[in-house]
């Protein structure tokens, strides 16, 4: 009985996960500009991943071990990536959405805005 | 064929999550393939490689957990750890390249 | 505070064990000496020394104090809690029709001394609603804000870094 209950917790963190997954990818497509696009990919990749291995631990126990050292990975490298990314795009000068309000890196680093 | 352990004490609603969950993650996976191959810059397409590969994990995730096979989960952690050195490389090469 | 003993002050012995304990823990999952699992244990071994060759690991400089494991816990929890906050913010955001966006970069300052403590607050920043660190340039954080409440300095500083400065102060110093 319990057992039925985890699985079932399981499958829905699983789903909740695919669904934060397929937020982001919306957000992909959605977002004005590079650095909002990395913004809604990594947030959400980064949830949704921690959401489903933390489902697949209920339905399969033995591998807990593995797919915290997965998450633990996860949560340290995405955010990492995107940033790495993010100063890339901005130093090599993208295009920002006109939506965009103020820029202080650029104003600091003396480019146009 | 190999015999394959199937996880049999599954009861029929988790399968239906389950699935639903790898329609969704694959819907995902498109939503961020468009992207990748629209661009329009090289670092659109970095971020949207990015998500490609982290939604790929949760693929190899529900698969290991369809065949029963743990080995799998050695597979997504590579894979995690390939996507990460794959995009701060092409970061880097994108900065060095002007 | 007083003078507190870090485990930084130690680094110098940290690589080679941290790196033997990392193959430990991998040959420990997988329970096999076989070529194939020491081979991947080596590689990624290195490569995780290789990435962590400042000396720059979430242990090597954490305050070896109550108060900072306490703190510790703390952050854990904040941010767990913001990155689910963050997470519906941009649903809300992207399954709006109209998108409402706001965005800009932003810069903010942090009293934080430590470079792990630095780096831990940049990638906090980056899950948390909203806010993605974009560059780091010593006590300066450059952070992209898809709605920018304030591109004050101060009032964006208390909005972004104040709620995860308060547990890395006495984490990291």
């Amino acid at each position: 009985m319990i057992a039925a209950l985890l699985d079932l917790l399981g499958a829905l963190l699983l789903l909740v996960g695919s669904v934060f997954m397929l937020l982001g990818g919306l957000g992909l497509v959605r977002m004005p500009d590079v650095f909002n696009r990395i913004q809604a990919g990594t947030k959400t990749t980064t949830l949704g991943t921690l959401l489903t291995l933390s489902g697949v631990g209920l339905l399969q126990p033995d591998w807990a071990l593995k797919l915290l050292l997965i998450g633990l990975f996860i949560l340290f490298t995405n955010p990492l990536s995107a940033q790495v990314l993010a100063r890339a795009a901005h130093r090599i000068g993208l295009r920002k959405t006109p939506l965009t309000r103020v820029d202080r890196l650029a104003e600091d680093t003396g480019e146009d805005a | 064929m190999v015999d394959v352990p199937v996880v049999t004490s599954v009861a029929a609603p988790v399968m239906l999550l389950v699935s639903l969950a790898a329609i969704l993650a694959g819907v995902a996976f498109l939503l961020a393939l468009w992207r990748f191959l629209q661009g329009p810059t090289a670092a659109d397409r970095v971020v949207a490689f990015d998500v490609l590969t982290i939604v790929s994990i949760t693929g190899i995730l529900l698969t290991a957990l369809a065949e029963g096979r743990g080995i799998y989960l050695d597979v997504a952690l590579i894979y995690g750890l390939l996507s990460f050195l794959g995009v701060i490389v092409v970061a880097r090469h994108l900065e060095g390249g002007l | 505070m007083g003078s507190v003993t870090t485990l930084h002050e130690l680094s110098g012995l940290t690589m080679v064990p941290l790196l033997a304990i990392l193959l430990l823990f991998w040959v420990a999952l997988n329970a096999s000496l076989s070529w194939q699992v020491l081979s991947v244990g080596i590689t990624v071994s290195l490569l995780i020394g290789w990435l962590f060759r400042r000396g720059l690991s979430p242990l090597t400089e954490l305050r070896a104090t109550p108060a900072s494991y306490r703190a510790g816990l703390g952050f854990v929890w904040h941010f767990l809690r913001e990155l689910v906050r963050s997470n519906l913010n941009l649903a809300r955001v992207v399954l709006s029709p109209d998108l409402p966006v706001n965005p800009g970069i932003v810069k903010v300052r942090t009293r934080l001394q430590s470079p792990m403590g630095r780096l831990l607050l940049a990638n906090a920043i980056t899950l948390t609603p909203g806010t993605l660190t974009v560059e780091l340039q010593d006590e300066w954080l450059y952070v992209h804000w898809v709605q920018v409440e304030s591109a004050d300095i101060d009032a964006a500083t208390a909005r972004i870094v104040a709620g995860f400065e308060r547990y890395l102060e006495v984490m990291y110093g």
